[in-house]
C-alpha cells in the first residue's frame, strides 16, 4: 500500500506533526505515516542569505524517499528560499513526489508577537495541504478561502482555510483517478 | 484566463530559471525557460509570450537588455521584467529607458512578483478585451467598408441591399470625401454582378477627347497617339458595373454619348464603325447640384432623369458627428498597422478636437488628418498636440469674416490661396475641399497667378 510520508526536519512539535498527518489523511484520503526525523543537510545553507535552499533539500528528500512512498512531505523549522525569491513558505515538485513546508515564518514570534501554538498549527496545516495539493497537480486557486490560494504574506495566509474548496476537491479527485 | 498567457523565464543559471518557472507554473501560467539570451530570442521568434522575466547578466551572448531589445523589436508591446542580483542605478535607468516594464533586484519578495504578474496580465486581458470589443463594434456598424451608426446612413445601407440586384441606374450625390465610390462599390458587391468587373472612371480627371476614348475605347489610328486598338471602360465593365465619378463635369457632347449608351446599351469605339453591345449597370456620382445645372442648361435634362432613377444622398460628416469616434478608431487601427507604427489609442481631448471640427473634406479629410497625426506622433497614443494643425485651420475659419468691400474675384483668389496653404500645396485636397475639379483649380491658379506653395513661407505667415 502506498503512503504519504510526513518527515520532520529540525525542531517540530509532535502535536503539530500529528495534526498535519490527520489533516492530510482527511483531505487526500491516503494513509499518512510520520517518519523518523531527518537532518537538514548543512550544504543547503546559504550563509549570505542565512537561509536554506529548498531545491537542494527537495533533491535530498527524493533520494531518500522510501519505496512505498506515494508522496513525501517534510516540515522544517528552517527558513527556505529559491534563488530568485526572498523566501518561500513551502516548495513542492508540481505533480511530483516531494515537497517541503517551512514553519520559520509561520511562528508568531517571527512577527514580534508571543508564541501561539494554535495559530502555528493552523498555519502549518494550510501550508502542508497547499504543498501536497501541488504534488497532486493542483495549481493556485482564486478562492481566497481555499488553502490552494497563493499566499505571499502572513495576512493572506491567515485569510485562507484548511479545507479545499469544491472546485479544487473535484480537480483533486480527477487528478487522482487519472493516475 | 491564466492559461491563455504564457511566460518565458530567461536566466543562464538553470536552477534559478527553473525554480522561478516552477513557481509561476504553480500559479497557473504555462511557463517556458531559456538558458541564454539567444535561446530566448529564438523562442520569442517562434511564439509570443505575455511576459518575459529576463536576467540582466548573462555572459557569452546577448545580456538581459540586449535580449529585451531583440524581443521588443519583434513585439513592440512585449512586457519585459529585468531581474538582477547586481543592481546599479545605471543599469536600472538603461533597462527602463529601453522599455523594461520593471526592474527587480534578486531576491525578490514573492508578494511583489505576484502583484506585478497579476497587474500585467490584468492589463493584457483588458487590452485583448478592448480589441475584441472594438472589432465587434466596427463589425456592428460597418457595411462593405462603410462605417456608420447614423440612421440616415443605415437607411442608405438598406436601400443598397434593396437595389443591389436591380439594373436601374443610380445617382449618388454628396460632398467631396463622403464616400460616394464606397457606396457604388457596396451596391456592386451586394448584388448579382459582384463577380463581374467594377470599373471606376473619374470624369473630371481627363480632357474631353481622352475621356471619350477612355469610356468607349478607340480603333487604331483614330487620333494622334492611338497606336493600337483599345477597349473602353464600358467594354471592360461588360456584365458588371461602371462607376462614373464627377459626372457633373462632363461636356455636352459626352452627355449625349452617355445618354445613348444608357438608352440603347450600345456604342461605337472612337474612330470605329462596329457597334458594340454591352450589359453594364451605370452608377454615377457628383458633388454638384445637378438639378441646378439642368436649370442653368449645363446638364442635359434627359440624362439627368436617366441617371437619377435611384437617388442616394450621402450626408456630410458634420451631419453625422456620432460616426467620428468610430471612424477615428477605425483609421487609427488601420493606418498605424499600415505604417507599422505602434499607436493604439487617442486621448479624450484629441477626440474632442476632432468632434468639434467641421470636416469640410468629410471622411477623406478625417482619414488624411489621422494619417498625418500618426506619421508625426512620437508616443503610442494620439493626443491633442498631434492635431494642432486642425486647431490652426479652425482658427483661420473663425477669423474669417465676409468681406463687403472686395470684388468677387479677389475673394475667390484669397480663398484659393488660403486653402492651398492649409493643404500645403496639395492640389487634390484643395480642389476637393473647394468643390472644384483639379483642372479648374489649375486654371484659377494660372488666372490669378497664385504662386506655388512653399512650406517655409507658410510657417512665417503663421
Amino acid at each position: 500500500m502506498k503512503l504519504i510520508y510526513l518527515v520532520p526536519m529540525g525542531d517540530i512539535d509532535p502535536d503539530i506533526l500529528e495534526s498535519a498527518a490527520l489533516c492530510l489523511w482527511h483531505t487526500f484520503g491516503i494513509e499518512v505515516t510520520v517518519s523518523d526525523p531527518m537532518e537538514v543537510q548543512t550544504d543547503t545553507y546559504d550563509s549570505k542569505r542565512k537561509q536554506y535552499g529548498s531545491i537542494e533539500i527537495l533533491r535530498a528528500l527524493l533520494k531518500s524517499a522510501p519505496k512505498d512512498a506515494l508522496r513525501v512531505i517534510a516540515i522544517t523549522d528552517k527558513d527556505l528560499f529559491i534563488p530568485v525569491l526572498s523566501f518561500v513558505y513551502g516548495h513542492a515538485q508540481f505533480e511530483g513526489k516531494v515537497g517541503i513546508v517551512s514553519i520559520a515564518r509561520l511562528r508568531q514570534e517571527y512577527y514580534g508577537f508571543p508564541a501561539d501554538k494554535e495559530i502555528l498549527t493552523q498555519r502549518t496545516l494550510k501550508e502542508v495541504v497547499h504543498e501536497t495539493g501541488h504534488l497532486f497537480g493542483l495549481t493556485h486557486c482564486s478562492d481566497v478561502a481555499c488553502p490552494m490560494t497563493l499566499s505571499t504574506n502572513i495576512r493572506l495566509l491567515d485569510r485562507k482555510g484548511v479545507t479545499l474548496c469544491e472546485s479544487c476537491m473535484l480537480l483533486l479527485k480527477e487528478n487522482m483517478l487519472e493516475k | 484566463m491564466r492559461k491563455n498567457w504564457e511566460i518565458l523565464v530567461v536566466d543562464d543559471e538553470e536552477i534559478a530559471c527553473e525554480s522561478l518557472a516552477a513557481w509561476l507554473r504553480e500559479d497557473g501560467y504555462p511557463t517556458d525557460i531559456a538558458l541564454s539570451g539567444q535561446e530566448a530570442i529564438n523562442k520569442a521568434k517562434e511564439k509570443e509570450y505575455a511576459l518575459y522575466f529576463v536576467d540582466l547578466k548573462m555572459p557569452g551572448g546577448p545580456d538581459g537588455i540586449e535580449t529585451m531589445m531583440h524581443i521588443r523589436n519583434i513585439y513592440p508591446d512585449a512586457s519585459v521584467i529585468i531581474i538582477t542580483a547586481h543592481a546599479t542605478v545605471d543599469t536600472a535607468i538603461t533597462a527602463l529607458k529601453e522599455g523594461a516594464q520593471e526592474y527587480l533586484v534578486k531576491p525578490i519578495n514573492p508578494e511583489e512578483i505576484s502583484l506585478l504578474v497579476d497587474r500585467i496580465i490584468k492589463v493584457k486581458n483588458l487590452q485583448r478585451q478592448n480589441i475584441l470589443l472594438r472589432k465587434k463594434l466596427t463589425r456592428q456598424y460597418s457595411f462593405h467598408d462603410i462605417i456608420s451608426k447614423n440612421q440616415k446612413m443605415h437607411d442608405i445601407f438598406q436601400l443598397i441591399r434593396d437595389i443591389a440586384s436591380l439594373k436601374s441606374t443610380v445617382l449618388i450625390q454628396g460632398e467631396s470625401g463622403t464616400g460616394k465610390e464606397l457606396v457604388a462599390r457596396a451596391i456592386h458587391y451586394s448584388g448579382d454582378r459582384a463577380k463581374k468587373p467594377f470599373v471606376s472612371v473619374s470624369c473630371a480627371a481627363l480632357a474631353e477627347t481622352l475621356l471619350e476614348s477612355e469610356l468607349f475605347g478607340h480603333e487604331k489610328g483614330s487620333f494622334t497617339g492611338a497606336g493600337s486598338r483599345k477597349k473602353g471602360k464600358f467594354e471592360l465593365a461588360d456584365g458588371g458595373t461602371i462607376f462614373l465619378d464627377e459626372i457633373g463635369d462632363i461636356s455636352q457632347k459626352l452627355q449625349m454619348d452617355l445618354l445613348r449608351v444608357i438608352q440603347e446599351k450600345k456604342f461605337y469605339r472612337v474612330g470605329g464603325s462596329e457597334e458594340i453591345n454591352v450589359d453594364v449597370r451605370v452608377i454615377a456620382a457628383t458633388n454638384k447640384d445637378l438639378m441646378k445645372a439642368v436649370k442653368a442648361g449645363e446638364f442635359r435634362e434627359e440624362l439627368y432623369y436617366r441617371l437619377n432613377v435611384i437617388n442616394i444622398q450621402i450626408p456630410p460628416l458634420r451631419e453625422r458627428r456620432e460616426d467620428i469616434p468610430l471612424l477615428v478608431r477605425h483609421f487609427v487601427d488601420q493606418i498605424s498597422h499600415e505604417l507599422n507604427k505602434d499607436i493604439n489609442d487617442i486621448t479624450e481631448n484629441a477626440m474632442r478636437v476632432l468632434m468639434d471640427y467641421n470636416w469640410p473634406g468629410n471622411v477623406r479629410e478625417l482619414e488624411n488628418t489621422i494619417e498625418r497625426a500618426i506619421v508625426t506622433c512620437k508616443s503610442d497614443v494620439l493626443s491633442e498636440e498631434d492635431f494642432t494643425f486642425i486647431s490652426r485651420a479652425r482658427e483661420m475659419d473663425e477669423d474669417w469674416t465676409v468681406p463687403t468691400n472686395e470684388s468677387l474675384q479677389n475673394v475667390e483668389q484669397r480663398v484659393i490661396e488660403a486653402t492651398l496653404r492649409r493643404f500645403e500645396g496639395n492640389i487634390k485636397e484643395t480642389a476637393s475641399v473647394l468643390g472644384i475639379d483639379r483642372s479648374t483649380l489649375y486654371e484659377k491658379i494660372k488666372k490669378y497667378d497664385i504662386p506655388r506653395y512653399k512650406k517655409e513661407e507658410t510657417i512665417e505667415k503663421e
